[in-house]
């Protein structure tokens, strides 16, 4: 029996694109759990979702220009995504349009251009399926040291300013009268967020992005009470999610970015469910343990 | 470093704790606030008081430097508000997510944010102030409770203890008596004597005008003008109080005196108790 786990779970490492697929993954999973505590905390779920949209047309014109190979892509997406997060920051402070009707507005706008540039080429329905949805196995190792590197580097951003991205995410007010620079914050977490969808685009795809944001924070608010906590249980069900998606993906033949995401989701409904205190079935029974008490 | 401290923290000892020149904010076409002027001296307890929509919180947020006033000056110590960081906010309980995953610890820590710079973690001094502050508000028992799970008289308990770990030698509170029962409404009475006793000038937006004139040393008047502000007895006289409060406010002449039944309109905050 033990055998035959450790069989199953080493199987795959004799590849060496699954080894770089998994590392991927995990380190994917990891920061995207990290720095969506704050995309939950702060409700930027929608914004996350759009800015990992709008990344399409960078992609689609360093594809083109690059005739195919996928080498560059990495910076024509991280130059496209830094750029429309401080575009959308500058709009949703800005106040004219009401914030995610603005956004939404830019986001379809963007996506529509991207799927425009990349149908002009033949091989348009499976390019822009791994554009969408990702294609982890593809992973090389340059993708590999890429990924670690800006992944740590969002890591340690958080890290370093904690505290600030607390008070600016808690109490807008005190972040203000404690002279705290809340705009650049803000900025620099649209940045990172933009950062972590680009290191993603491989292993979840654009359309998928949003729930290795948002899924594993709202999975893990559920179970704890504090931020460091919340940070470290959604880091746990990100990381999980990511290698066990892999192996489903692996082993039931499905594409990988779906199979990540639906590990999340389905640990997001168990905790929903069965959560101490905060689950459904908790607060059903206490409150029929009140109704008869 | 007293260098980078004398930078921030200049208090003209002789200056106001807060003074007001002028100060009109407009807000797309309708003005929140309209040339108010006044100063307060350190240490004093003022009751703003004024219908809903007269300005207060426009008027705490313009002190706190938050907001910059479309015409006039604020001064506290005698420089401008974002120089300073002794400004304690006490917000109403409305406007904060209480479901955030923060204890009370954690709230007050918060606090210190400002006196620790970037890239710095914070000291056992910092935890010390914490206990410290938590204990003043005799809160120190429940700092590791998740702040939804307080009382509002408590969570109102630990944004000031948020205030004085803060260093605030200005607090302003946005009706912080709001809703809460009468005990809880001692309790914090009871810290705002503490507040005066160490020199806090504090300013607190209440609907409440018996407590206002029982209270505090000194009652402003507000609806978007500054009617008046002086002592209790000058200022609670139904030529005043009319004037701030117009159709909001009946007076009614008993065998015993005027009794005045003001505005009590709360915003949203239900009645409830410890």
């Amino acid at each position: 029996m033990m055998g035959e786990i450790i069989h199953l779970l080493l199987g795959p490492l004799a590849h060496p694109f699954m080894v770089r697929g998994l590392l991927a993954s995990l380190i994917v999973g990891i920061v995207c759990a990290v720095l969506g505590t704050f995309v939950v905390l702060r409700g930027m779920a929608f914004l996350g979702d759009a800015l990992a949209h709008t990344i399409l047309p960078g992609v689609a014109i360093g594809y083109l220009l690059s005739g195919g190979a996928r080498g560059p892509l990495f910076w024509w997406a991280l130059a496209t995504g830094v750029l429309t997060s401080i575009g959308i920051g500058a709009i949703s402070l800005q106040g004219q349009i009401k914030e995610d009707t603005a956004i939404g507005v830019i986001f379809a706008g963007m996506f529509a251009l991207g799927i425009a540039l990349i149908s002009t080429v033949r091989s348009y329905s499976v390019d822009l399926a791994h554009f969408l949805f990702g294609n982890v196995l593809a992973v090389a190792p340059s993708d590999l040291v890429l990924t670690a590197a800006f992944g740590g580097l969002v890591l340690l951003l958080i890290l370093a300013f904690y505290k600030e991205f607390l008070v600016i995410s808690f109490d807008p007010i005190l972040a203000a009268t404690l002279r705290i620079p809340s705009k650049f914050f803000h900025y620099l977490l649209l940045v990172m967020l933009a950062v972590t969808i680009v290191i993603s685009l491989q292993t979840v795809g654009v359309g998928l992005m949003v729930a290795m944001l948002v899924t594993p924070a709202a999975t893990s608010s559920l179970l704890t009470r504090r931020l460091p906590a919340m940070m470290a249980v959604s880091t746990a069900i990100g990381g999980f999610s990511a290698v066990a998606g892999l192996y489903l993906s692996y082993y039931a033949n499905i594409a990988s970015g779906a199979a990540i995401v639906l590990v999340c989701t389905g640990l997001f409904i168990l905790a929903f469910v069965f959560a101490p205190h905060k689950g459904a079935l908790w607060r059903a029974l206490r409150k029929k343990g009140k109704a008869f008490a | 470093m007293a260098a980078i401290l004398s930078k921030r923290y200049v208090h003209d000892a002789q200056a106001p704790s807060v003074s007001v020149k002028g100060v009109t904010v407009q807000y797309d076409g309708t003005r929140a606030l309209d040339d108010v002027s006044f100063e307060l001296v350190r240490g004093e307890r003022v009751a703003v008081v004024g219908p809903n929509g007269a300005g207060k919180s426009t008027l705490f947020k313009v002190i706190a430097g938050v907001l910059q006033p479309t015409h006039g000056q604020v001064t506290l110590f005698g420089t401008e508000p974002q120089r300073h960081i002794c400004v304690g906010y006490v917000p109403q309980r409305s406007q904060v997510d209480m479901s955030f995953p923060v204890n009370v610890r954690d709230v007050v820590m918060m606090g210190r944010t400002g006196r620790l710079g970037l890239l710095r973690w914070p000291t056992r001094r910092d935890r010390q102030l914490v206990q410290e502050s938590l204990e003043l508000v005799a809160m120190a028992d429940l700092a590791s409770r998740q702040i939804g799970e307080l009382s509002g008289g408590q969570q109102q308990r630990v944004f000031i203890a948020r205030a004085l770990a803060q260093g605030a030698e200005i607090m302003l509170m946005d009706e912080p008596l709001t809703g809460l029962d009468v005990n809880s409404q001692e309790d914090i009475l009871h810290i705002l004597n503490e507040l005066h006793r160490r020199g806090v000038t504090v300013l607190v937006a209440t609907h409440d005008l018996n407590q206002a004139a029982r209270c505090f040393d000194r009652v402003m008047l507000l609806n978007r003008r500054l009617i008046g502000l002086d002592y209790p007895d000058k200022i609670l006289n139904a030529t005043l109080l009319w004037q701030a409060y117009g159709e909001q406010l009946r007076l009614v002449e008993t065998k015993d005196g005027a009794m005045v039944f003001s505005d009590t309109a709360c915003s949203g905050d239900h009645l409830e108790s410890e």
